[in-house]
Formats: structure tokens, sequence, C-alpha cells
């Protein structure tokens, strides 16, 4: 046989998956949640997207080619950094900032520490919290319809005034353009667990936390559920794969630890929201975590 | 019967329908068989044969002194041509014995025909076990002998027979279970004499109903031996998975069935002692599957030690124009060959080709820490983790967090998104920590 034959080490075969389907499987899942924001914000939604979108992967893009790597935007991964920090932004924003917000999201949550995953943080939380320290005034004004609202969370801290179950769930509420619907969400993480690709226990643990800790301190604990970003950040912040823990146990407590703190933040801080910070604060948890919650193999005495 | 299964694995596709329903038939005998002499795990043996020696089927061609070593039969009458360096299914180069055919095969192996086990005694049938040179035939080749010589402080309750075949694409234990489940029988039968154990549990997957069904009927007048079905879930045929799935024991990290009770063997390993004790066989031949799709007439052999691999393949009608690889074993354990020009062993039980859509160029890309790989560990160990510190020479932190452990099934270069090798780095890890382990004695 005159044939070159091909010899690697076992196995010989391998799933069929790649990074970059789960990637752009996460994108498929956040349409939905695109598609109720432009329903409520209408056009002003799309050009906030198209923007934090497009500067996230030209960041991505600029930093490869600076540091000669492989150029990688089409795994996916800078788009879904891009559309989660426009999810997390306010109809309202200049798009200056929501590019601005990107290019802080890619270049300082992700690249600087050596691109994809390595990043400690979730990136377009990185993003969203500079935006956040740098343009709170930007950052919290809220329109619906062209006119400024309040969000539920603040009409609740500030007036004690609740809003109704329903408008919150299907997303008639003013707040950040993926905040709004829970059900748009939901959609989109049911795809994800149909696909296999996301985890299910850090938001069971994380909704569920809130659920508990809210009404436990005498809170609606159904209003917490659907007002503000938990949603969007139990879904798809905090199962961000390269910032979560890796062992089963270590999600749990993930969710449980990014819960409490947003119980905390929420009833007794000094926002009136607090999923953003709760899920940073996790993520710096987590070499800690998978640390102590390594599974004992089989046949292992410790 | 409820199929048992074990915790995480991995779902890979078995194409077992390729060679499933085609019959075990004997290959054409070799004009020359090319014999490595070390073909078990264990000491090393002396040659017992010269150039220009007349030997008969059977006869033992080398053997050693010591315990863990099993000895090697010329699987032909012929003449001892030369001996000479070969490699090895494994890529070991070893020495060899090349024996020239004769026309005719006379068997000569001194070894006595025992219809009934209740002639011998334990001490008995460890002895043929070992003078029939029978070592585990699911790949490991470890000596069988080795493995029923409880020590005195140890006691056996179990003897497990193995026959998950949990390898994609292989068919020939299921073949013989189907074919000679008579012969299993008997050789476990044996085998638990031999260990002084009780029960005997034969495991099959569940995606080989007429194996299921075979040895069933073989069994039915044993009371303490039980067939049982498992999920179809790869790595069930692994020894540490299929003892904690029938009996829900676990091997201690660093130790052996017998620790816990156990002996494991492959059911064509008990196969091969049934032929011992009966038919004064030593272990001479093989059952092997020549399969995967750029194979053109994929089919279930019986060959003799050393044949030509290439012969085998010839046999199954050829490679085809755009087979890319070429394995010995399974697509999940098995080694890549370089070429075809190598002698199939004891522990030789497939011959895989794969075709070149079949074959992609893995480039890895970084880990993005989905975990995919930690839940499909059978082992429940960490492998992103384990790669990372083997990569950067971590010696303490691979052994805290139990590389040794590792079984090798490459569950997690399966399942890896990122196409990252994982279980290749999991070796350097092991030879990492074993290395340092050398180094303090």
């Amino acid at each position: 046989m005159n044939k070159e034959l091909i010899v690697t080490s076992s196995p010989h075969v391998r799933a069929q998956d790649s990074v970059q389907k789960i990637m752009w499987s996460v994108v498929i899942a956040l349409l939905p949640a695109v598609f109720a924001a432009v329903y409520f914000f209408q056009a002003r939604a799309i050009s906030v997207v198209l923007t934090a979108v497009a500067g996230a992967v030209l960041t991505e893009y600029i930093f490869q080619k600076i540091r000669n790597k492989k150029i990688m935007i089409k795994d996916g991964s800078a788009v879904v950094t891009g559309l989660l920090l426009a999810l997390t932004l306010p109809p309202s924003i200049p798009l200056w900032t929501a590019f601005f917000g990107s290019v802080v999201a890619i270049g300082l949550g992700k690249q600087v520490f050596g691109g994809i995953g390595q990043n400690p943080f979730n990136p377009a939380l990185v993003g969203r919290a500079f935006l956040t320290a740098s343009y709170p005034v930007l950052m919290t004004t809220w329109t619906v319809d062209g006119v400024s609202s309040a969000t539920p969370l603040s009409q609740m801290k500030m007036d004690g005034i609740a809003t109704d179950t329903w408008n919150l769930f299907v997303g008639q509420i003013g707040g950040s353009l993926g905040e709004t619907s829970a059900l748009a969400l939901l959609l989109g993480f049911a795809y994800l667990l149909y696909k296999g690709y996301v985890n299910w226990r850090i938001p069971l643990a994380m909704v569920g936390t809130v659920f508990l800790g809210t009404f436990a301190f005498g809170s609606d604990p159904i209003f917490h559920l659907f007002a503000g970003g938990l949603m969007l950040g139990a879904l798809f912040m905090a199962t961000d794969m390269v910032s979560s823990p890796t062992t089963k146990a270590g999600r749990w407590i993930f969710g449980i630890g990014a819960g409490l703190l947003v119980v905390i933040i929420r009833l007794w801080g000094g926002y009136p929201e607090g999923v953003m910070y709760s899920i940073l604060l996790m993520n710096t948890a987590v070499p800690l975590i998978n640390r102590y919650t390594r599974p004992r193999s089989l046949g292992e005495v410790k | 019967m409820k199929a048992l299964t074990f915790k995480q694995g991995i779902h890979p596709e078995y194409n077992k329908e390729l060679t499933k329903d085609k019959p075990l038939k004997n290959a054409k005998r070799p004009e020359e068989v090319i014999i490595p002499l070390k073909q078990h795990i264990g000491a090393p043996l002396k040659v017992l044969v010269k150039k220009g020696d007349q030997v008969d089927l059977g006869q033992k061609i080398a053997d050693g002194d010591s315990f863990v070593c099993a000895p090697i039969h010329a699987s032909v009458s012929g003449t001892v041509k030369e001996i000479r360096k070969v490699t090895d299914p494994g890529g070991d180069i070893v020495d060899a014995v090349v024996i020239e055919a004769a026309e005719v095969d006379k068997l000569n192996s001194g070894l006595e025909k025992h219809d009934n086990l209740d002639d011998l005694d334990a001490g008995a049938i460890r002895k043929i076990i070992r003078e029939a040179g029978i070592v585990g035939m699911g790949g490991a080749m470890f000596p069988t002998h080795v493995k029923v010589s409880i020590p005195d402080d140890k006691s056996v309750d179990y003897v497990i027979l193995n026959g998950a075949e949990c390898e994609p694409y292989l068919t020939v234990d299921h073949r013989v279970m189907v074919e000679r489940p008579n012969s299993i029988v008997f050789g476990l039968k044996a085998l638990m004499k031999a260990a002084d154990a009780p029960k005997g549990i034969i495991g099959i997957e569940e995606n080989k109903p007429e194996a299921i069904a075979s040895m069933q009927d073989a069994v039915e007048n044993d009371n303490n031996i039980e067939v049982q079905a498992f999920e179809t879930k790869y790595p069930q045929g692994g020894e540490k998975m299929l003892i904690e799935a029938l009996i829900g024991r676990e091997v201690p990290a660093g130790g052996l069935p017998l620790d816990i009770g156990v002996v494991v063997n492959n059911t064509s390993t008990a196969a091969a002692v049934a032929d011992a004790i009966r038919d004064g066989n030593p272990l001479y031949e093989r059952s092997i599957s020549i399969t995967g799709h750029g194979i053109n007439s994929p089919q279930n052999l019986i060959y003799r030690i050393g044949t030509n691999i290439g012969d085998l393949v010839e046999e199954a009608g050829g490679i085809k124009d755009n087979a890319a690889k070429v394995i010995t074993g399974g697509p999940m354990m098995g080694v890549a060959q370089k070429d075809l020009n190598i002698p199939g062993v004891k522990g030789t039980s497939g011959i895989l080709v794969l075709v070149e859509d079949e074959v992609e160029d893995y480039e890895p890309s970084p880990c993005i820490n989905c975990a995919r790989c930690v839940d499909a560990c059978p082992m429940f160990l960490m492998p992103t983790q384990l790669a990372n510190y083997a990569k950067h020479n971590m010696v303490d932190e691979l052994e805290e967090w139990q590389v040794l452990s590792c079984v090798e099934c490459g569950s997690c270069s399966f399942v890896c998104p990122a196409k990252i090798p994982l279980v290749h780095h999991l070796r350097l890890g092991k030879a990492q920590v074993m290395a340092k382990k050398r180094e303090e004695n």
C-alpha cells in the first residue's frame, strides 16, 4: 500500500459539536429577546443591538490582529458579548456609549486576559459595569413609547409601587432592552436546554434563591423573579461557561451565592438592582469554588 | 431484566451493524506467521526455539520464570525461519519468531483434555490457563492465571465476564457470545473454580440482544451464574464501570478488583479457557472484527496469532481508495497504525479502517470551560483542569487531582467542543507523576 495513513493518538472519533456551534446557538437563543426589544422599543432597539455587536466584533478583530493571533471573530463569541451587553442597556442610550461599552467589554473584559476562554468575568457585564460607573445618568434613563418612566424595581424601591405581574412577564414595562420580557428570555433558554448547550443548575439555584430569599423577607417573590435583569442574568450571564464553575456542586454554590447577593442588594442595598454585581462578584470566586468542589473520583478515598 | 449502568460516560455512534451479523469464519491459514515474544503485561520471556527448528502447532516457543508472564505458542506447524525484531500493534519494537508454515498442522501442545471440571482442582485449572498462555483478550493482555491466583488474605465472591464490548464497531465478543455461549459458560465456571468464587455474572450491553439471549439460554440451569444487561453507553466495558454498575462496589484508587472481591475477564478470554481445558488448545488463534467504512467487505475472522494484519484486511476485500486511517482495536482506545505490515497479537480484537470524511483534521481551540469533559468522565476527574496542570508540569497538583485514576477511555477528548486532545494531556500527566514517583524511590 502506497498511501500515507494518518496516525494520531486515540480517540479516533469525536462528537460533532464545536465552540462555534455553541456560541451561535446562544446567539439564536437570544433572538427572541432581541425581537421582544424591537417590539417594545422599535427601531431604537435595532440600532443599539447592531452598534453593540459591531463594537464587540470590531474590538475582537483589532486585538487579534495586533496580537498576531488567528482571527476568530467567526466563532461567534464576540457577537454573544455584544448582544448580551446591548440587552442590558436602556433603549435611550446614545449609540456611541453602547459602542464604547462593547469596546471595554471585549478589550478589558476578555482580550487583555488572553481572549476566549481566559476571561475571569463575564465580558458583557464588565462592559456594563464600566458604563454604569462612568455614565450613571445615561444608564438609568428609561423610556417606554417615548415617555420616560422608572423601572419596576426602582418604583418598588423608591415609591413602593408594584407593577402588574403579567406586564412584567411579557415585558410591557420600563427597563433595559432585554430585561423587559421574561417570556422571550425563557423561550431562548429552553432552546439552549434542548440543544444541551447550557447548564440548568446555575439559573435554577440563582432564581430559586431570589424567590425564596425575597419571600422570606416579606417581599413579593414573583415580582422579584420577573423584574429587572434577573432572568437575563441568571439564564444567559451567570451561565457563561468561561466564567462559571465546572463542577456540578460548584454550579449550585455559584447560583445560590449570586442569588443571595441579588436579594441583599435589592432589599437592603443602595441600588434598586443587583444582578450585575452579584454575578461579577461570584465570578471572582470561581477558581476557589472549583477547587473545593472537585468531585470524589471513583474509588478515591478522601 | 432492568439494564444497569454507571454514572456519566458518552454515547458515540456504534456502527456495529457493519459486522454484527457476520458469522465468525476461519481466516486463510497464513504461509508465514511472525509471532512477537511480548504479548502480555509482565516480565519478558525467553525464546525456546532457534532458527531451523521444526515446531508443531501449539508448541511453546517462549516462556519465562516470572509469575506474571504468559508463554507463547506456535500458531502453525512449520519451520522457524528466523528470530528478528518487529513492530507490534502497540508500536513497540520486540523480538519475534518467524515460522514458515508446513503443509499441515499437527497439534502438539502437551495439554491434556478434560471434559469435566470435577477432575480438576483450582491449582490444576490455573496451571492449564498459564500453560495455555491465556491473557486478557479485550486488549490489555494481562495474564489470566495471575488474575485468578487469589492471595491468602483475600477472597473473591464474583467472577464477572465482560461482554459489554462498548468500543464502537467491534463485534468479536458479540459473535463469540452468539456462536459459542457454552464455551464461555464452561470457561466462566473454570475461572470461578480457580478463584474459588461462588458467583458469576456475564454483563452485556443492550445493543446486543442476540448475545444476551444466547448467554441466557446457556446459563439456564446454573443458579449461581447470571446474565445482566447494561444500558448502551461508553465505557461500560471498563473494568471499574463494569463492577460499579453490576454490584455497586468501587475499585479503590491504585487498587485492583481483587481488593473488593471481584475478578473480571473478557468473554472471549473465557472461551479461550474452555478451549484450553477441553481441547488442549493453547491460545494460538483468536477472533477479530475487520471493519469500518474503509473496508470493502467487513468480516469477523478467526486468525492465527502472528498473521500479517494486511493479509487479514485483504481477506475482508481490502481497503477502499478513500481509506485514511487504520486502527488496531476500536476507535476510542485503539492504536493508529502507519502501515499494515504488522502481526496480529493475542490482544488484537479489531482492525478498523476509517475513510477520509471520518478523519477530521482537528485543530484545538482554547478551552471555554464548558465542563463537558467533567460531566463525561466516568472516573469523575476534571480533565480540563488536569490537562492544564499537565501542560505546566504541575506534578503535585496532578497527583492531588487524581490523574493516576484516569483510565484513558477518551471520553473527555470525544466530547470536547474545542477539540482539545484532553486524554493525551492526561496520559502525559500520568507519565509526569510516575516519573516523579520513580525518582523518589
